[in-house]
């Protein structure tokens, strides 16, 4: 397998701020590449200089063996772009949306209709519709078939899910899937979802302009050393506080409906119990349970602190 | 080729968002209509009050001459001049026509005699022109008595020589006709300055620049495509305030239409450009509008438009030569009222001409895709 995005100590900086700090990585070509981590942690940035409308301040990349630097204008016609927002002509129809994006590449709908059919399907009887009076989930159907209709070799996908209902967001990351494997298409995505990341064939977690940790999903999970437990009691609100000053307690993370910690070594789950009951905790539950990308984020977070 | 399908999209959404052709067909409509009515130099109806302290024969009929001219409305006669004072404070009156007493008498006995014209010159355009006005009735009137009694008296032989003027290009003094040009600047001012500017920012405020800068598209074919549908609505304008000058006023201009064309194009360049490197540098509609605002409304005051350039200070003259709309507006006035042709008017194409080289060449340079 070929790489067919390669990122090589790349910098930015805004005034005194790092955005990204010497990263380097590799994309092979044919799969999705997730890029996760939280608001300002450099992703758009990222995306930004690959997709050529941001000129890095050090190091350079390449993307399907262009330089994005040098032969910026053959990048533009290889790829496909989606703005984390939302970004076509509101006052055009769904279809002159879509005409439009496709003739400005020199090609028609017929001749690409194959590549979007799954996704412009779904939105093809509001044609006549303005964009900007879509909802939410069209404007993003309609936003990828746009980025779609020039037949890229790689897309790039800024925070595509955000703002998006689950059942949508569920729906869109098949439709990626399927674009991968039916028509091959690279595909760079960024997002703040830790969830999504099992969607993805490789990670990478992305926090302050660096990456912490880059690998298959699967991988990065069974990286994670510490044991993990899920913690509930009556007084939730208070569980929290009491876990967090109990010095035996590394660490204490809200997550969902409980709370996953990890213990120090040399305290077992029936003293934390005990510990926890003398603080007037009632139905005092701890459970030991696999950790998910978002725990290893935190601890990676940890790591870093 | 892009650049077609480009055009094609801006002129769908020109047309499509209906308040702009709704402009486009209105504007020069209002302009022409209202415009030359109202903001007009023109003073008729000055209210005056009369102090007419002789009650002779000769002063009658000198309060009737100015009466009955169409400039002055008679709507006090007083009996002296303090009571024609209180007229002008409370805004009655705007001037006070006041004879002095034996003026029948030392006009036949001494061949002259004094009045006394004072003006309200709170409005400085009024009141100049009022007393001006004024003079010339009593002047005529002067002449008038001359002729009725033959030259009275002997001890004034040098009779004064009689002055009249004569307009060239504008016959009558007609203000319409001076305004009709410069409004038709104004036109193109307002709308290829600002629209160009403002619809670039409107792609950077709703983020459609970011999809469109990924395109191969160069900036060349998306400068030009911004540009060619206000220039052809500026030629449409330019077109339509004419028909609409000939229709309303019945004037048509004296010069060469080619000609007028030719200057209008020249200047849309200028104007155009300005308006691309102001949102260039904005990154929100408002910042635009507001600094588009600042320049025009320099730009228009300072182009003799209303006032005449030759009565600003010399510094001030001096930085009109800056100003593209001065030119354009001086060309377009020659060629509308004098009939100037091509090589009268090379002065004013060689500046509208320079400016929008720089304008051009600033505007494509400071046009950066990626940052």
């Amino acid at each position: 397998m070929s790489s067919i995005v390669v990122a090589n100590s790349l910098s930015k900086q805004y005034g005194k701020v790092n955005a990204l700090c010497s990263l380097s990585f590799e994309v092979n070509e044919g799969e999705i590449y997730g890029i996760i981590g939280p608001d300002g942690a450099g992703k758009t940035s990222l995306f930004r200089i690959l997709t050529t409308l941001l000129l890095p301040d050090g190091g350079n990349a390449t993307v399907d063996g262009l330089d994005v630097v040098r032969h910026y204008r053959e990048i533009r016609r290889r790829i496909g772009y989606m703005p984390g927002r939302f970004s076509l002509y509101p006052d055009l129809s769904v279809e002159e949306n879509l005409q439009f994006f496709a003739s400005i590449f020199g090609t028609t709908i017929e001749a690409n209709y194959h590549l979007v059919a799954d996704i412009y399907r779904q939105i093809e009887r509001f044609s006549t519709r303005k964009a900007g009076a879509l909802s939410g989930g069209m404007k993003q159907k309609l936003a990828l078939s746009c980025a779609l209709i020039h037949a890229p070799r790689v897309l790039f996908l800024d925070e595509p899910t955000t703002g998006v209902d689950p059942v949508s967001r569920k729906e869109f990351w098949e439709m990626l899937q399927k674009l991968r494997t039916e028509h091959g298409i690279t595909i760079l995505v960024s997002t703040p979802y830790m969830d999504e990341a099992a969607w993805c064939d490789r990670i990478a977690l992305i926090q302050n302009g660096r990456f912490m940790q880059e690998d298959t999903p699967a991988g990065i999970v069974k990286s994670y050393k510490p044991v993990l437990w899920s913690v509930k009691s009556r007084q939730m609100h208070e569980l929290l506080h009491d876990l967090r000053r109990f010095n035996m307690v590394k660490t204490a993370f809200s997550f969902g409906e409980t709370y996953h910690i990890t213990l120090s070594d040399g305290l077992s789950i029936p003293q934390l119990k005990g510990h926890l009951e003398t603080c007037g905790h009632e139905q005092v539950e701890i459970t030991p349970i696999a950790p998910s990308i978002e725990d290893c984020f935190m601890e990676l977070m940890n790591q870093t602190l | 080729m892009i650049l077609k399908y480009l055009l094609e999209k801006e002129f769908k959404q020109m047309l499509r968002n209906w308040i702009l052709p709704a402009v486009f067909l209105l504007l020069p409509i209002a302009m022409m209509n209202l415009v030359p009515r109202v903001a007009t130099q023109e003073v008729r109806g000055l209210k005056f009050c009369s102090v007419d302290n002789d009650r002779s024969t000769t002063s009658g009929k000198l309060m009737e001459k100015v009466a009955a001219s169409d400039f002055f409305d008679l709507i006090a006669i007083c009996t002296n001049y303090e009571e024609a004072l209180r007229h002008i404070e409370s805004g009655d009156a705007d001037a006070i026509l006041e004879i002095e007493p034996d003026f029948e008498h030392r006009l036949i006995s001494e061949g002259k005699a004094r009045v006394q014209i004072s003006s309200n010159a709170v409005n400085g355009v009024k009141g100049g022109l009022g007393s001006s006005y004024l003079t010339q009735i009593i002047n005529d009137f002067s002449k008038q008595l001359r002729n009725e009694h033959g030259i009275l008296n002997t001890h004034n032989v040098n009779i004064d020589p009689e002055v009249r003027q004569r307009y060239l290009y504008n016959v009558n003094l007609d203000y319409k006709i001076f305004m009709v040009p410069a409004l038709i600047a104004m036109m193109l001012v307002l709308i290829v300055g600002f629209l160009p500017a403002l619809n670039i920012v409107g792609e950077k405020e709703k983020g459609t620049i970011e999809q469109i800068n990924v395109t191969p598209i160069g900036r060349f074919d998306f400068i030009l495509s911004k540009l060619i549908p206000y220039w052809c609505v500026g030629i449409f304008i330019l077109s339509y305030s004419m028909l609409l000058a000939h229709l309303i006023w019945g004037f048509t201009p004296a010069g060469k239409l080619w000609v007028i064309y030719l200057f209008t194009t020249v200047f849309l360049l200028v104007i155009s450009s300005l308006g691309l490197i102001v949102s260039n540098y904005s990154s929100t509609i408002r910042q635009a509008a507001l600094v588009m605002f600042f320049f025009l409304v320099i730009f228009i005051l300072m182009s003799g438009l209303l006032t005449p350039i030759m009565s600003m200070p010399q510094w001030a003259q001096m930085l009109t030569q800056f100003n593209p709309l001065r030119h354009f507006i001086e060309a377009i006035r020659a060629l509308y009222l004098r009939g100037s042709n091509l090589t009268d008017l090379l002065p004013q194409l060689t500046y509208l001409g320079s400016f929008a080289t720089t304008t051009w060449l600033w505007a494509i340079i400071s046009y950066k895709k990626n940052t």
